[in-house]
């Protein structure tokens, strides 16, 4: 009986590494109910009682060894299966994928959502007045009366003698000045308009962003520290910014603030003309004349403003070099931002 | 402003200054340098010479041989083709290598087979025209005058002074004293630390008994506006070409020269900033001078010979008969000075900038006077202007100054005095400067500071408060060392808005969707009403009007964004771009019936599709805005939009209010635009969406008993809505129905013309039972009992 125990399991275990080999006829013919290994076990009765367990135990364990050298030739099968299959499904991955619709921001607004939030992070909201606006607001307020000269460098729209299309965002400043007391930081981004015909660096309507920061104790320095962590953000940790002396009439003093440019970085290049500066901003503290205008009392409270042209910033950022790009909307131009 | 350095140096000396430096110090101290031009440079190699000798070239009738004395040993020979030339004249020569402006380069050669070592120069070739140089012929070579015969070989550029360098200044409206030699020689001198020579300009005296009052008097009948009307008489008036050393100034300048007295009146006019006139004082009527109002209607021609009518905004300086004069802007053709003139009258004075600005703007003529005037001048600045015209009346000898000066000034301007106070200065602008320099500062700036005051100068009528003084000190100390510091002050919240908030998660949501999103102009031509076939009577054709427009195409401000939105999909087409969406959020503008006041700036979201695009799909995106919204719409078929197809338009209400309109555009307004394949397009009112918005997200506990379906399908006429089919399904359904879903609809020959086939799903679930095959059953019942009474609707077989 031993001698047959031996035969099966060397028989099964051979046949077990046949390359052919069907696994599951071998376990039935085995190792099934009515299998070779089944039927010896049954054949114990005739032994003796002392050749009994001796036969069984040998018995268990040829059924062990088959049953392991089974599972591990089922397993690589199942492996060699699994890895046909994965051949089969090999894709070509340089092709292109499903497009999948996606929208895309226009430029002026990524610009300026990215400029809100900057000043967001400081602490400034977001104030909002009208593009039809009052004469008054527009410049009377502003520290320009009529026939001031300053009327001149830029040319309005007018509605009626009293109305006009607003041609900066300053008047926002007077109104929030209006309708809030101090503390105040705003900042107010929006479309303005000048009567210069289209062309490509010119446009009759633009977009502008205001600031205005009021309180007691701001000095000309918080405006240069505001204005530079702005420009770093804006423009990259390494930004400076330059102030030169200008004329504004709604500030006092005033400046024309420039930031190195990012492109070469000061070094001088074609974006910057050769200068290492780019022009973006016009800024200063707030007239006592528009502070008083607004009630607020000049002698208690200081501010300043500041505002920059959304386009300027955003075509000098981009490399956009006409400014009728941004108003045609050509998909092929909206689709690169 | 054109500065010429060489002028500038009469009053400051920054000869030893990098001109790059100065430009860039002046800018930083806020007189903005726009650019510089060293002029004559181009030139290279060009000489003053002498014609010793000329013969005939032998293979040529026109071409004669020159042997030229060029200043040092041998005679150089040059051929010409010049007919001017005569033995002893003196002319510039090109030497090779010489170079002349626009790049012309002179070498050695042979013309005709004779060796031609340089060329004789006319004065176009040195860039150089009749202004500069009068009485020479202009096409043929520059002969210059015999006194350059001891200049021989001396650079032209020397010679002819046109060794300057010109610096174009940008001046700020503020301050029209730096539109001046003067000013700018006080901002170089304070910004460089010099010193600033201004000499005080004297005429002597005559002393012939003659005196101005033999020839004139002056009266301002208008002194609002005219503060200070000065005048000196002229007589035996010399009228001459001014010297070389005047004209070449002017040049620089950017003013042309043409006479010794309208010379000296530009000439005071750049160095002092002081504009002034010269009258022809025998084509005046009488000797009394008025500085009146015009007479509305009077006719006035200027110098250069162009008809205006007046009106009594504007002033005039007349004689008894007639206006001599624009008050600040122009002269008169009838008072012209011109070569026979003998006697002459200065006029030095001030008037109201507000004024001028208005006579010259309505009479189409800003002038180098008006510009300056305009800006608000200096009534002190008046005599000084006079007494140095007369000075180079004597200078030049272009006539004899007659004793004695007429000075009407009615009401003299008081000065200036504010209080010095330097802790605020340094408080206010964040700096720490010592007190002494800010007194230098200010004394440099022709500021005295005395006794705790600062005395203005009359000059700087820009400094009025605190902040001018502070600006003062900081920009002549230097705006690059402010430092930077962070506001230190109470805290203020920031942020958004709701609205505005709603805003962007709108349009991050459009691109989310595949929208892209434009920006289009907020003013349109009152033409694009018709093309969107707005009625005649629709309230929208109201728009706020531009009275001062461009052009028609931007007259009026968009009611509606429509048009701008179909213009963006028709430019699209025609680029031939596929499947384009597109959107907007941009503003709209409602007149208000009362035009005194604003009008009503509402803000409009317009989508727009072709392409791959139809109602449903824009439909679609209409339902995410919606649910982004958390507001529950209902559509309604509009056939009577004339901007839309009247079977595929709808609109979208929440509650009662009306929210958007959308669907297919109308074939015959797509024509309208050029396109021929169906638009698609939806205006949304953005305020009544975010109006009908709910914050409220409310979790809903997930299921926890399985849900049955019911399939139903019907054939029904055309023109029954789904919707309608929808609603009664689920208000027979009631609390258990959890949806209703459309899931195939189709039309063909088995079901019959003008009919459709719809079939829906209804979802049914109980929320705390397993609902059972005959709790549907009963709901199956009630929904076709219902379908059947309310739309006669009965299953398909």
């Amino acid at each position: 009986m031993k001698e047959k125990l031996q035969q099966i399991k060397e028989a099964a275990l051979s046949e077990l590494k046949a390359a052919d080999c069907d696994t599951e006829a071998l376990r039935v013919r085995y190792l099934g109910k009515k299998g070779e290994l089944t039927a010896v076990l049954r054949g114990m009765g005739a032994l003796t009682p002392e050749e009994r367990p001796v036969v069984g135990q040998m018995a268990n364990e040829v059924r062990a060894e088959i049953e392991a050298a089974l599972a591990v030739r089922v397993a690589e099968e199942k492996e060699k299966a699994l890895n046909d299959r994965l051949a089969r499904e090999k894709l070509d991955v340089t092709m292109p994928g499903t497009p999948s619709r996606m929208g895309h921001q226009h430029p002026l607004t990524r610009a300026q959502r990215e400029m809100e939030e900057i000043f967001i992070g400081m602490g400034f909201e977001i104030a909002e007045g009208p593009e039809v606006e009052y004469d008054y607001y527009n410049f009377k307020a502003l520290n320009i009366p009529e026939n001031h000269p300053a009327r001149d460098t830029q040319d309005t729209f007018y509605i009626t003698d009293n109305i006009l299309l607003r041609s900066q965002t300053s008047p926002v400043q007077v109104r929030v000045m209006e309708k809030q007391s101090p503390p105040i930081r705003v900042i107010s981004p929006g479309r303005v308009y000048r009567s210069d015909a289209l062309d490509a660096t010119h446009s009759p309507l633009f977009h502008q962003m205001e600031g205005l920061v009021v309180d007691k104790g701001i000095t000309m320095s918080d405006l240069k520290g505001t204005l530079e962590t702005f420009a770093k953000k804006m423009f990259g940790e390494e930004t400076k910014i330059r102030f030169r002396p200008h004329h504004f009439p709604f500030t006092e003093p005033s400046a024309e603030v420039d930031v190195s440019c990012f492109v070469c970085g000061g070094k001088g290049c074609r974006v910057c003309k050769g200068e290492g500066w780019i022009e973006i901003l016009g800024a200063g503290m707030v007239h006592p004349f528009v502070l008083e205008n607004c009630g607020i009392d000049p002698e208690v409270y200081s501010g300043f403003a500041f505002g920059m042209g959304l386009e300027r910033v955003t075509m000098t950022r981009y490399g956009i070099d006409d400014i009728r790009l941004f108003y045609e909307n050509d998909e092929r131009f909206l689709k690169q931002f | 402003m054109n500065l010429s350095m060489k002028w500038l140096h009469d009053f400051v000396d920054v000869s030893d200054i990098n001109i790059k430096d100065y430009c860039d110090k002046l800018t930083l101290t806020g007189s903005k340098v726009e650019g510089y031009e060293v002029l004559g440079a181009e030139i290279e190699n060009v000489v003053v010479a002498k014609i010793e000798k000329i013969e005939p070239h032998p293979d040529s009738d026109h071409l004669q041989i020159c042997q030229m004395n060029v200043g040092k040993g041998d005679l150089v020979q040059i051929v010409t083709g010049a007919q001017n030339v005569f033995e002893g004249a003196i002319i510039p020569a090109a030497l090779p290598v010489a170079k002349l402006p626009h790049g012309v380069v002179i070498k050695d050669g042979k013309l005709r087979g004779v060796e031609s070592h340089g060329m004789l120069c006319s004065m176009g070739e040195l860039n150089l025209t009749v202004h500069e140089c009068p009485g020479k012929e202009e096409n043929g070579i520059l002969i210059l005058d015999e006194c350059f015969g001891d200049k021989l070989g001396m650079d032209i550029r020397e010679a002819l002074l046109l060794d300057d360098t010109a610096v174009e200044f940008e001046i700020t409206s503020n301050r029209p004293d730096c539109l001046s030699v003067i000013g700018l020689a006080r901002e170089t001198a304070a910004s460089f630390g010099r010193e600033l020579k201004v000499p005080t300009p004297a005429v002597k005296p005559l002393g012939d008994g003659d005196k101005v009052e033999n020839y004139l008097t002056v009266g301002i009948e208008a002194p609002d506006l005219c503060y200070r009307y000065a005048a000196k008489v002229v007589k035996n008036v010399r009228i001459a070409p001014s010297p070389m050393w005047l004209r070449m100034r002017l040049s620089a300048a950017g003013v042309r020269p043409i006479n010794n007295i309208v010379d000296i009146t530009n000439y005071v006019m750049l160095e002092y900033g002081q504009p002034m006139h010269a009258f022809d004082y025998t084509q005046l009527d009488g000797s009394a001078i008025r500085v009146r109002r015009a007479a509305d209607g009077e006719c006035f021609k200027s110098l250069d010979d162009i008809d205006h009518v007046l009106d009594s905004s504007m002033l005039v300086i007349a004689d008894e008969k007639k206006a001599c004069a624009l008050a600040g802007v122009m002269g008169g053709a009838n008072s012209e000075i011109v070569d026979t003139t003998k006697t002459v009258v200065f006029e030095s004075a001030c008037f109201n900038g507000g004024s001028v600005r208005v006579t010259a703007k309505k009479n189409g003529m800003r002038t180098e006077s008006s510009a300056r005037f305009e800006k608000g001048l200096d009534p002190e600045n008046c005599m000084a202007g006079l007494m140095r015209a007369c000075e180079l009346v004597e200078l030049l000898d272009a006539g004899d100054v007659v004793d004695g000066v007429i000075d009407v000034y009615p009401t003299k301007t008081e000065q200036t005095v504010l209080p010095f106070t330097p802790a605020r200065y340094n408080a206010f602008l964040g700096t720490d400067i010592s007190e002494a320099q800010m007194i230098d500062i200010l004394t440099s700036l022709d500021c005295r500071v005395e006794n705790g005051n600062i005395y203005v100068p009359s000059f700087r009528a820009d400094l009025a408060c605190m902040n001018d003084i502070a600006e003062e000190i900081m920009r002549i100390y230097g705006y690059d060392k402010i430092v930077s510091t962070k506001i230190v002050a109470e805290t203020t919240e920031g942020g958004r808005t709701p609205k505005q908030a709603f805003g962007i998660q709108v349009e991050n949501a459009l691109y989310g969707m595949g929208l892209d999103e434009i920006q289009t102009f907020s003013f349109i031509s009152p033409k694009y009403y018709d093309k969107i076939r707005l009625p005649e009577d629709s309230a929208l054709r109201r728009s706020v009007v531009i009275s001062n427009p461009l052009g028609e195409d931007t007259s009026v401000m968009r009611t509606t964004a429509l048009p701008s939105m179909l213009e963006v999909l028709a430019r699209n087409q025609n680029f031939n771009n596929e499947n384009v969406r597109l959107f907007e959020m941009g503003s709209i503008y409602l007149p208000d019936a009362d035009t005194t006041k604003l009008p009503y700036e509402g803000k409009m979201l317009t989508l727009g599709m072709y392409g791959d695009a139809d109602f449903y799909t824009m439909k679609g995106v209409i339902e995410n805005l919606l649910a982004l919204a958390v507001a529950n719409a209902s559509y309604t078929a509009v056939s009577n939009n004339p901007s839309y197809h009247p079977g595929r338009c709808a609109e979208v209400c929440v509650g009662d209010k009306k929210i958007a309109t959308f669907g297919q555009i109308h074939p015959i307004v797509a024509e309208n635009y050029g396109i021929s394949v169906p638009l698609y397009a939806a205006e949304i009112d953005f305020d009544a969406l975010f109006a009908a918005s709910t914050a409220d997200k409310h979790y809903k506990p997930l299921p926890k008993y399985p849900a049955i379906t019911r399939d139903f399908s019907f054939v029904c006429e055309e023109a029954l809505e789904v919707g309608s089919i929808i609603s009664v399904m689920q208000k027979a359904g009631g609390k258990q129905c959890e949806g209703v879903k459309l899931f195939d609809i189709f039309r063909g020959e088995k079901i019959g013309d003008g009919k459709k086939s719809v079939s829906l799903r209804m979802t049914l679930r109980a929320e705390d039972h397993t609902m059972t095959v005959e709790d549907a059953e009963k709901i199956t019942k009630k929904v076709l009992f219902l379908l059947e009474k309310e739309l006669g609707l009965t299953l398909r077989g």
